[in-house]
């Protein structure tokens, strides 16, 4: 039973992975994304991981993918060309790469020395995985790291609001002044200057400005 | 299942990121990429915690977790600043830095 989840959701995680680099709409790569890390939520479930999974699901499926969907939508999801222009030695150099890269870490994993690495894994307690074993630890053994965990969001969401906000400040609005005021003739305006909208009954001519005055 | 057969997923999974990495040109799906190899680590790490039957793996899949909420808090940050400032979202004509 194990072995059929197992290779329903290793393949469901490569595929959806495959999906995110080769569908050329962003919106779609997003959802591709959503599959993968479903799939990857199985995986953790193989390997007795039930809080991480559970995290998995609810704050990256749902909480991130969200705000990938949220600025796909802003941005725009036009269709982006697979690099059309000067591409194809970089696109072969690319999957070259990544093939390359692949044999790497398969001879890395399965050539090391690990004994442990061809059986199912160690003894485990029956509260492995679970949430009150992930939060004693946090809270006992990690508590440096989970505070500094913290502190680390704190500050990319402040540097998020600061890298999108409006450039200028948060402040209110100004309330509209110079623009929307009558400017005084004769002060180079942009409307003066292509010679139109001069006012009807002022009696001016384009050619002699009155000095001072106004609309 | 033993515990090669996840980290060879894992293996493949992060090769794939890291190619798609270098094809696309949308940030977008280059920080969707990264996504992807970040998520490749954390199944090796939760791999090798079931492995030994202890659970600091699995925190440091959680540490990882929260390090990719913030890079893509930064990153889409750096998107829309972008796309504000009407600049082409295209990674190849962002070359100001290039020197």
């Amino acid at each position: 039973m194990a072995e059929v989840l197992f290779f329903i959701a290793g393949i469901g995680a490569i595929a959806g992975a495959i999906g995110v680099v080769r569908v050329s709409n962003p919106f779609y790569s997003v959802l591709s994304l959503v599959f993968h890390l479903l799939s990857l939520a199985a995986l953790f479930l193989l390997l007795r991981a039930q809080f991480v999974a559970a995290a998995q699901v609810v704050v990256y499926a749902g909480a991130v993918m969200v705000l990938y969907v949220f600025v796909v939508a802003y941005v725009g999801g036009d269709q982006m060309p697979m690099r059309p222009a000067g591409g194809p030695v970089l696109n072969v150099g690319a999957i070259v790469f990544a093939t390359a890269l692949f044999v790497e870490l398969v001879i890395a994993f399965l050539g090391s020395s690990l004994q442990a690495i061809d059986t199912d894994g160690a003894q485990y307690d029956p509260a492995f995985g679970t949430p009150g074993q992930i939060g004693e630890l946090l809270l006992t053994k990690f508590l440096l790291p989970f505070e500094v965990a913290s502190f680390l969001l704190l500050i990319a969401a402040v540097g998020a609001v600061v890298l999108a906000r409006r450039r200028g400040g948060i402040a209110a609005p100004q309330p509209a002044q110079p623009l929307d005021r009558p400017r005084p003739l004769g002060t180079g305006t942009m409307a003066e200057g292509v010679g139109i909208l001069l006012p009807e009954g002022s009696g001016l001519k384009e050619d002699e400005p009155e000095k001072g005055g106004g609309w | 299942m033993s515990i090669a057969w996840y980290l060879v997923v894992s293996a493949m999974d992060f090769s794939i990121g890291a190619g798609g990495v270098l094809i696309r040109r949308n940030p977008l799906v280059i920080l969707l990429c990264l996504e992807l190899m970040l998520n490749a680590a954390n199944l090796s790490l939760i791999a090798f915690s079931r492995m030994w039957g202890n659970g600091d793996g699995q925190i440091f899949a959680i540490v990882v977790m929260v390090v990719a909420a913030c890079e893509v808090c930064i990153g889409l940050g750096v998107v829309v600043a972008m796309y504000r400032r009407r600049l082409p979202v295209d990674v190849d004509e962002m070359t100001e830095l290039s020197g």
